[in-house]
């Protein structure tokens, strides 16, 4: 992932919780596979299974790969499963203004970047997307740049630390990383400042 | 990398467990001990397979079966068929790669977050870690515990390692006296709703001041596991004799001169004088009521004697909706349907006791469900050997199987659709308990309160008319 343009889908919610991206009853599987059918599960389906109106993964107006947030997204349960449904369901990138911990963290280990922008810019973006549901957003991975097509003048610069941005271009893994650094950690064994009994 | 800079508690225990720091890198973070459970970890240990490796550190991982289990029946095959594969994949998963499991039907089987401590896994300086954000529990001990998503599970079972960037650090202090009836967890719900659900995230909180200082363990515990619920990565508390009492002769918990030589370095760990953070918040333990929560997020909670506040925003406005609940309305005399103590929150010996104290010879109200699941089978055990359970027989309330139960619907244990539910759990998330389901969080006290009433009352009116 270097660079992304698409449109957008909007979900002006805050504080849109793990439990509603994807509930706990569907954490059952042993795999990483079809959590996307499942993805905002209760606020897609009605109780029949049949597909609510007005959610707006249920609305042919708003298709891409970009999913738009309000502030806060990803609050609560640390389930990966959360990232994975997004993933799973085609998304490349979330949009807010704001991100929980652990949700940050696990988009970024399965390749999905959490963007984060200012309020002002995400507002700008709700309303450009009302306005225009055909309306762009263009995300520069290498210069860390976010901007809505044909308001090139009013980049947003966003973060994210040099590591995380190297993985997400080359594909590159923690666990490899990590396995790289075997003799390192066998000396931190033999020269920390207390060894626990268990 | 120790200088004489005072150091906070966090500092100390995170500096010791770098294994390297690398500008522009994640910190590779030491874990010392790792828990898992049937939801988060299948995946992982898939992850394992597929690059033909084993567990690092394998005796530094600890498994139990929690989330998906029945709190009735446990000696019968699970009923569900896909819990029932996750539990069956977790006991074969732990069979193939060594890792002890307690799994159902052992004696230390239970809520992982209410084994580790009780087994005197949980120690102070440690860093441990699960996937399971509630993780954050274990800072009660003055360890560094915080919850993992799936991919780093894997990395720590292939390294004993995670990466980790710092989080920024936070005290915050709760000076005074509690009122009567004012508890842990009337603590933790006040400073999330000053905070909010947010408030905490990037930093990692250091709880202190007299009344933390007074909790026992186990209402540190309440503290502690719900820090992750204002955003933050984790709570920890400072390491006393509390502490210190509290481990001495468990299971697991060092002996004979290790003991000495662990409570030597135990003691060197609390904050120095002069230490700073990066934000720091303090309030009056006397200002504190018994709380409750009126929303779908835990920041959303007021003093039990308060009204519905007015909403700030569309969202404030979609939980009351989802709540059925309107601004202005009085909750003390909000009929109720379902009364949940349990979870890693509230499933501890003292929580159970606090109830059992208070129902002692009153009954429930006509039409509520009480359930009290105990967190662990130790708990369990515990509560039948002092009586507790007969208590809670006279009263009406049923005393199920040790698990996660309703505190998340993932299990048989769900409240119906539209039914308030009184919860000493963590989260009143839409459709937590249950698709549709309404929780009001509390605590263990105020829940038992409302299940003698049938509506919710403010306990300190209870305990000085009893």
């Amino acid at each position: 992932m270097k660079y992304t343009k698409s449109t957008c889908v909007p979900l002006n919610i805050e504080n849109v919780d793990t439990d509603q991206i994807i509930p706990a009853r569907f954490l059952k599987a042993t795999t990483k596979e079809g959590f996307g059918d499942n993805l905002f599960r209760d606020w897609r389906y009605d109780k029949q299974d049949q597909p609510i109106a007005d959610f707006v993964l249920n609305q042919d107006t708003y298709k891409g790969e970009i999913l738009v947030a309000g502030k806060n997204f990803g609050c609560g349960s640390s389930r990966e499963h959360a990232a994975w449904s997004i993933d799973d369901y085609g998304f490349k990138i979330v949009v807010s203004s704001f991100f929980a911990d652990i949700f940050k963290g696990n988009a970024l280990n399965n390749g999905l970047l959490p963007l984060v922008v200012s309020e002002e810019f995400l507002a700008e973006l709700f309303a450009d997307i009302e306005a225009d549901p055909s309306t762009t957003l263009e995300v520069d991975l290498e210069s860390q740049t976010a901007w809505i097509t044909g308001k090139e003048e009013n980049k947003q610069s966003f973060e994210i630390d040099d590591y995380k941005k190297m993985c997400l271009i080359n594909g590159y893994d923690d666990i490899d990383y990590l396995l790289s650094l075997k003799e390192n950690i066998a000396k931190y064994e033999q020269d920390r400042v207390y060894a626990f009994n268990v | 990398m120790s200088n004489n800079k005072p150091r906070t508690l966090f500092d100390k225990v995170w500096d010791n467990h770098v294994v390297q720091r690398k500008e522009g890198f994640p910190d590779v973070l030491y874990i010392d001990t790792h828990f898992i459970h049937e939801v988060t970890s299948p995946q992982a240990f898939n992850g394992l397979r597929n690059r033909g490796i084993q567990l690092a550190r394998v005796d530094q991982t600890w498994g139990t079966a929690d989330h998906n289990v029945p709190t009735k029946d446990q000696h019968l095959p699970i009923k569900e068929a896909l819990s029932r594969h996750q539990v069956e994949t977790l006991t074969k998963n732990c069979d193939e790669f060594g890792v002890k499991l307690y799994g159902l039907g052992h004696p230390f089987q239970g809520i992982v977050h209410v084994i580790g401590p009780e087994l005197g896994v949980t120690q102070p300086g440690k860093t441990i870690v699960c996937g399971d954000s509630h993780t954050s529990t274990h800072g009660a001990f003055g360890s560094i515990a915080f919850g993992i998503g799936t991919s780093q599970v894997e990395q720590v079972m292939s390294s004993q390692c995670t990466l980790q960037n710092k989080p920024k650090a936070m005290r915050i202090v709760v000076d005074g006296e509690l009122q009567e009836g004012v508890g842990a967890k009337d603590i933790v719900l006040y400073v999330i709703s000053k905070l909010s659900a947010s408030g905490g995230t990037g930093y990692f909180v250091e709880f202190a001041g007299s009344a933390i200082q007074n909790l026992s363990m186990e209402g540190r515990m309440t503290v502690c596991n719900m820090s992750i619920e204002m955003g933050a990565r984790g709570g920890i508390i400072a390491p006393d004799q509390t502490t210190f009492d509290y481990l001495e002769g468990r299971e697991f918990a060092p002996k004979g001169e290790k003991w000495e030589e662990s409570l030597a370095y135990w003691k060197s760990l609390p904050t120095d004088e002069g230490a700073t953070f990066d934000a720091e918040f303090v309030y009056d333990a006397a200002d504190i009521a018994p709380m409750v929560t009126y929303g779908t997020n835990p920041g959303m909670g007021v003093g039990v004697d308060k009204s519905v506040p007015t909403p700030e925003s569309e969202s404030d406005k979609k939980a009351l909706e989802y709540m059925g609940l309107k601004e202005g309305e009085a909750l003390i005399g909000k009929p109720i349907d379902y009364v949940f103590i349990g979870s890693c929150t509230n499933a501890r010996i003292e929580d159970l006791r606090a109830v059992a104290d208070f129902v002692k010879g009153k009954k429930k109200a006509d039409g509520v469900n009480v359930w009290i699941v105990p967190g662990s089978k130790q708990v369990e055990k515990q509560a039948i050997a002092e009586g507790l359970d007969q208590v809670y027989a006279e009263a009406g309330f049923e005393l199920r199987e040790p698990g996660c139960s309703a505190c998340l619907g993932m299990n048989e244990d769900k409240v119906p659709e539209g039914m308030y539910c009184i919860s000493t759990s963590n989260r009143n998330f839409e459709g937590r308990q249950g698709p549709g389901a309404r929780t009001l969080l509390a605590s263990p006290l105020t829940a038992a309160a409302a299940a003698v009433k049938g509506h919710i009352v403010d306990v300190r009116e209870e305990l000085t008319t009893a």
